[in-house]
């Protein structure tokens, strides 16, 4: 059985349908991603996931319906979202950040060597520890915004548009460590515009299009799929 | 005097043991230095700092604009005038009577809350602002059919505080020192002032605390991380709401008499200002910022005398130059020290930071290369 199943789920803003229910799934320890161009959909997606907008359909997370529940519960069960534009606590500090991360947990001893790893995947904010978030680049901010999901030792990790405003070198720094993670076993849904490198990292995608899925499949089958190239990968 | 208080921070004991005796010698000192009335203001400036120690929960680390502050204040005195007063002819205690009122306004805290809980920014401030004003027009109106408040006359002969065999509202001699009824509240509030300063510290390291910094700074971020942000932002209301009402009990019980022109929105706004001058989210910021909004203003009355003093009459009404002095206070704060006189470690860093974010950027782009 799947970790994440999704049946006929749709999210709607008023009257405004911007997902129309669409089906998929991720699988344990799978890192699946959700391409599509602007404003198919991709991010309604996760925020109705994490129950910030309204949403129908059917949702199973590990065998527990998350529809009705309120955001800081779904978070409980083990979903951690990077939200885009990485929603970091400004004014608080690095560190204090990654602590945020770890609010709804008790066990304080692997709190710390979690804390150890997200310092060894981002030497970078181990350096910065004791400085403002808000100080941080925007590169060091997205790195913070993962780490701090990964505070939570979240079950299914949601990224939304990791790249977005990033230089292309940074990037590359910040996939290198997406696929570090997913190679530590941690299960991800990577939402993303730039399709090349999405499909380059992940094990299987979906490709949307106006609040719907169009194309799934394996990533490798997706990046040579003639009509996934010339709508999203500029060939 | 900067080597002395080198000194003195390097001997904290000591520094602690010469502000607690100032402290207590200072209702003797202000009331031969500047005459009895003083005291009073001393005891108003406790008060002050309790009301804005309160509010800088909401505002300062929930990050709650709450316009209407003073409305707490108000039931918590209107309770306990009404426990305490010919008025209803009950004459509770006030060991019953001050908790009660401070539970009546968490209560209402809650109720202000439970429906602002969608709204941010501007929009809270416009509904709490409402919040305000209606529960001051209720105080002004409630006087028939059935008379509780006793409309515009508002309510006398408030009972003094007696803890014990003593009333806290007559001269008392203790140790053969003679103690006026301000310098006997004096000591009470700064009791409770240091009650305050704990709990509020206590809160702001806590695991409440962080939960209240992270909504403040990012709502759908927090409950992302798991907060329940609607009971967390209630609780800001509620714990806030509490002071307030527990000031105004004893802003009843001092005065001995309450009447709804004591809380209009002139009040809440001055607590915001105290706040905002001292340093917001900063427990010695905010204690600062009352103090000085609560001594200013009387020290401004002088300025009639002076006048009279120097050219013959009083050309300009002192109360006309004292807002127009405040208000230009205000100004020059938010131009030169825009986090507050003693700001909170985060906002002094978020306004001195040496952030420069490019350079930042080239040596993270290094990074990535390397």
């Amino acid at each position: 059985m799947s970790l994440l199943e999704a049946k006929g789920f749709k999210v709607h803003y008023g009257g405004i349908q911007a997902v129309r229910g669409v089906d998929f799934e991720v699988g344990e320890g799978e890192l699946v991603c959700l391409i599509g161009a602007n404003g198919a959909g991709k991010s309604s997606i996760l925020k109705g996931l994490m129950g910030l907008v309204q949403h129908g359909g059917e949702i199973r997370f590990a065998g527990e319906r998350l529809s009705g529940r309120p955001t800081h519960a779904i978070a409980r069960l083990g979903l951690a979202l990077v939200p885009e534009g990485r929603g970091i606590f400004g004014r608080l500090t690095v560190a204090e950040n990654l602590d945020m991360g770890a609010y709804s947990r008790r066990d304080t001893a692997v709190v710390r060597s979690d804390l150890a790893r997200v310092y060894r995947l981002f030497p970078r904010l181990a350096e910065r520890r004791t400085q403002l978030a808000g100080t941080l680049s925007g590169g060091e901010q997205q790195m913070l915004a993962i780490g701090r999901a990964m505070m939570a030792r979240p079950r299914l990790l949601l990224l939304d548009e990791p790249s977005m405003g990033l230089a292309p070198l940074m990037v590359q720094k910040i996939y290198q460590t997406i696929t570090d993670i997913a190679r530590e076993g941690v299960t991800i849904l990577l939402v993303e515009q730039n399709a090349h490198l999405a499909l380059q990292v992940s094990q299987r995608g979906y490709v949307m299009e106006s609040g719907a899925m169009v194309l799934s499949g394996s990533s490798d089958l997706l990046a040579n799929d003639p009509g996934v190239k010339a709508a999203y990968l500029g060939e | 005097m900067p080597a002395a208080l080198r000194w003195l921070r390097h001997n904290p004991r000591i520094a602690f043991g010469l502000l607690a005796v100032l402290l207590v010698a200072l209702p003797f000192l202000v009331g031969a230095g500047l005459g009895r009335s003083w005291v009073r203001v001393l005891d108003f400036a406790l008060l002050y700092a309790m009301l804005a120690l309160g509010l800088n929960i909401v505002v300062g680390y929930a990050g709650l604009l709450d316009l209407g502050y003073i409305a707490f204040y108000a039931l918590g005195a209107y309770l306990y005038a009404w426990l305490g007063s010919p008025h209803f002819g009950l004459h509770l205690p006030f060991w019953l009577a001050l908790p009660l009122g401070a539970m009546l306004a968490g209560l209402f805290g809650v109720l202000l809350g439970a429906p602002t809980l969608r709204l941010r920014g501007d929009y809270l401030a416009i509904v709490t602002l409402g919040f305000g004003e209606i529960i001051r027009i209720f105080l002004n109106n409630l006087d028939a059919p059935v008379n509780i408040t006793n409309g515009p006359q508002g309510i006398n002969l408030i009972d003094p505080i007696h803890i014990g065999g003593l009333s806290l509202g007559q001269t008392a001699h203790v140790f053969g020192i003679q103690l006026s009824s301000p310098h006997l509240y004096y000591y009470l509030f700064l009791v409770l002032t240091l009650a305050t300063i704990l709990v509020a510290m206590r809160l702001q390291d806590s695991r409440i605390g962080r939960a209240w910094a992270a909504i403040r700074e990012d709502e759908v971020a927090a409950a992302a991380m798991g907060i329940n942000t609607r009971n967390i932002k209630l609780l800001a209301f509620a714990m806030g709401a509490m002071f307030g009402g527990l000031a105004g009990g004893l802003f009843a019980a001092f005065q001995g008499f309450i009447s709804p022109e004591s809380f209009n929105l002139m009040e809440s706004i001055m607590i915001l200002c105290m706040i905002v001058l001292g340093g917001m989210g900063n427990i010695p910021g905010v204690i600062l910022g009352a103090v000085l909004l609560t001594v200013l203003p009387e020290a401004l009355r002088y300025i009639g005398d002076w006048q009279r003093a120097m050219i013959g009459h009083v050309a300009v009404d002192p109360n006309d130059l004292r807002m127009l002095l405040f208000g230009l206070a205000m100004v020059v704060m938010m131009l030169y020290r825009p986090a507050g006189l003693i700001p909170s470690r985060q906002r002094k860093r978020e306004f001195t930071a040496e952030d420069s974010v490019a350079e930042q950027e080239q040596a993270s782009l290094y990074d990535a290369k390397a």
